[in-house]
């Protein structure tokens, strides 16, 4: 009988947390359209989402960029094929891995710190200090950090988008010696504009999950310096398996 | 909605109505029976101290006046509005009629004091810079912690933290003051120091001020009636010198602070202090 307990009541905490993200979502859409727009708060959490983000999503894509090179060059030395590289590079950067890498790492930095950050305002009795300041704490706190990282994330992954394929071509051509200008044809021969396009609007769902995850976490905060370790934790562990969940039904969906 | 509140202050029709009233207000979490149907009322202009034994609810029941908390039932009616009937938005305009002083004064720590206090002059006042640089130095001189508007408030002493915070729930001239323990862990000196600038701050304000303390000292001094809460009821409650006279057996082992008596012997029947 332990285990259908056990089951039932990890299901039933899964619903109220799912529950809890939809209101949440509902919530942070309907103070986001209603005035005052705090400007100055969403420019600093667009720094921090986006500027500061910039060194760790820089070597994401590179590195990214260059292992699919090393490895597809070496797979498809095999077969002679190695003129494809370059667009087995471009696709799948583009598609898949800047998106979910540069979403995972943002996850991990940023999503984190934003549990951290409401989880501690929330057991130090700041959040109940807005409320009481007749501050709508949605507004004030999670719209803009939301905003920031919808907008943010998928200029990030532009940049890893280019990083990687910048990293591509260096280990191909420099590297392995691939001909330069049939890896650079390649590489774009095949891209087209929906496989940017895809990515950018996979980013800015990523953006708006990991955002919202880390700042529910936070926000439900109980407890001590304790509930705000759990929190954090779950923010970057449900944040990441959030993105991966969605990543399938997206592109599902996209392509 | 804002003549609305200015009405309310001047409306003769309401002047006899209590500023604050609390109806059969009951909050359980967990399970566990926090408030349990208590009733309060507070004139205009009235100062009532809470005391009781810790984990009675005293918080909770100051978090249910400004409408922080939500009660299972029952009603938190100010100047004859029920808190609950008011809609998301105009609630919280509705809170700008409250000042809440918290524990550890709960400043926001990624701001200086100035920023602070200027917090909801910048964004419920809408006042210029010249104003809100006034209001903070004029906020900042009542609570008489002039000069640290630079400071950030992991640089302040417990009891300056306090005072900011003070100064910040007092910066949109509130006309309901909510303190939540402002003394306890402060040494006596500062303590009274605290207590001092309640009653100032109290007589040039002229505003309604419910108070949370262990210390009778600084109860009597503060309160025009002191209430003891226990098992989430109002026991008993009467002006100072009347309350520290009191034969109630629960008002009388709070005052004497014994570990003996009937408080105790209801948590002992209960299974432990919560």
């Amino acid at each position: 009988m332990k285990i259908f307990e056990a089951v039932g009541s990890a299901v039933t905490r899964l619903l109220s947390e799912l529950g809890r993200f939809v209101q949440l979502l509902f919530r942070t859409a309907a103070w986001a359209v209603r005035p005052p727009y705090d400007v100055a708060e969403t420019v600093r959490q667009m720094v921090r989402v986006g500027v500061d983000s910039i060194p760790v999503v820089f070597v994401t894509g590179l590195f990214t960029g260059m292992v699919i090179s090393l490895q597809t060059y070496t797979g498809f030395a095999r077969f002679h094929a190695e003129s494809f590289v370059g667009s087995v590079v471009a696709l799948s950067v583009t598609r898949e891995l800047a998106p979910v890498l540069a979403a995972l790492m943002v996850t991990g930095r940023v999503g984190s710190a934003m549990a951290a950050e409401l989880g501690t305002m929330r057991v130090t009795e700041q959040i109940d200090a807005l409320v009481a300041l007749a501050t709508e704490p949605i507004q004030y706190l999670i719209v803009p950090r939301v905003v920031a990282a919808t907008i943010m994330l998928p200029l990030l992954v532009v940049m890893a988008d280019a990083v990687g394929i910048g990293g591509g071509y260096l280990v191909a051509v420099d590297l392995l010696g691939a001909n330069p200008v049939t890896y650079v044809h390649n590489s774009f021969q095949f891209l087209g504009v929906n496989d940017l396009t895809s990515g950018i609007i996979k980013a800015a769902s990523f953006g708006l999950l990991f955002s919202l995850i880390g700042c529910q976490k936070g926000f439900y905060t109980e407890g001590g310096a304790e509930g705000v370790g759990i929190s954090t934790t779950r923010a970057v562990v449900s944040g990441s398996l959030a993105i991966l969940v969605a990543d399938f039904f997206l592109t599902k969906l996209l392509f | 909605m804002a003549n609305e509140l200015a009405d309310a202050r001047i409306d003769p029709a309401r002047a006899s109505e209590p500023k604050i009233k609390l109806v059969e207000i009951s909050k359980s979490f967990n399970g566990k029976v926090v408030l349990d149907r208590l009733d309060l009322e507070i004139a205009a202009g009235e100062s009532v101290v809470l005391v009781g034994p810790s984990g009675t609810g005293k918080s909770v029941l100051l978090k249910h006046i400004i409408g922080l908390i939500r009660p299972d039932s029952g009603q938190v009616v100010i100047d004859g509005t029920d808190l609950w009937s008011l809609p998301d938005k105009e609630l919280n305009a509705f809170r700008r009629r409250f000042g809440m002083s918290f524990q550890e004064g709960a400043l926001f720590d990624s701001m200086s004091v100035y920023d602070n206090i200027a917090f909801p002059l910048r964004r419920q006042a809408k006042k210029s810079a010249a104003e809100v640089r006034a209001r903070v130095a004029e906020c900042l001189e009542l609570v008489h912690l002039e000069g640290i508007e630079k400071r950030k408030p992991a640089e302040l002493s417990g009891g300056m933290r306090r005072r900011v915070g003070f100064a910040r729930a007092i910066a949109l001239e509130p006309e309901i003051l909510l303190f939540d323990e402002p003394t306890t862990g402060l040494d006596p000196i500062m303590s009274d120091v605290i207590d001092t600038t309640i009653v100032e701050m109290r007589e040039r304000l002229r505003c309604t001020t419910v108070t949370i303390t262990h210390d009778m000292e600084s109860a009597a001094k503060i309160g025009d009636r002191i209430a003891l809460i226990f098992e989430g009821k109002i026991v008993a409650i009467d002006a100072p010198e009347r309350f520290l006279k009191s034969d109630n057996p629960m008002v009388r082992q709070f005052v004497e602070g014994r570990a003996d008596g009937p408080m105790t012997q209801a948590e002992g029947a209960r299974g432990g202090r919560a």
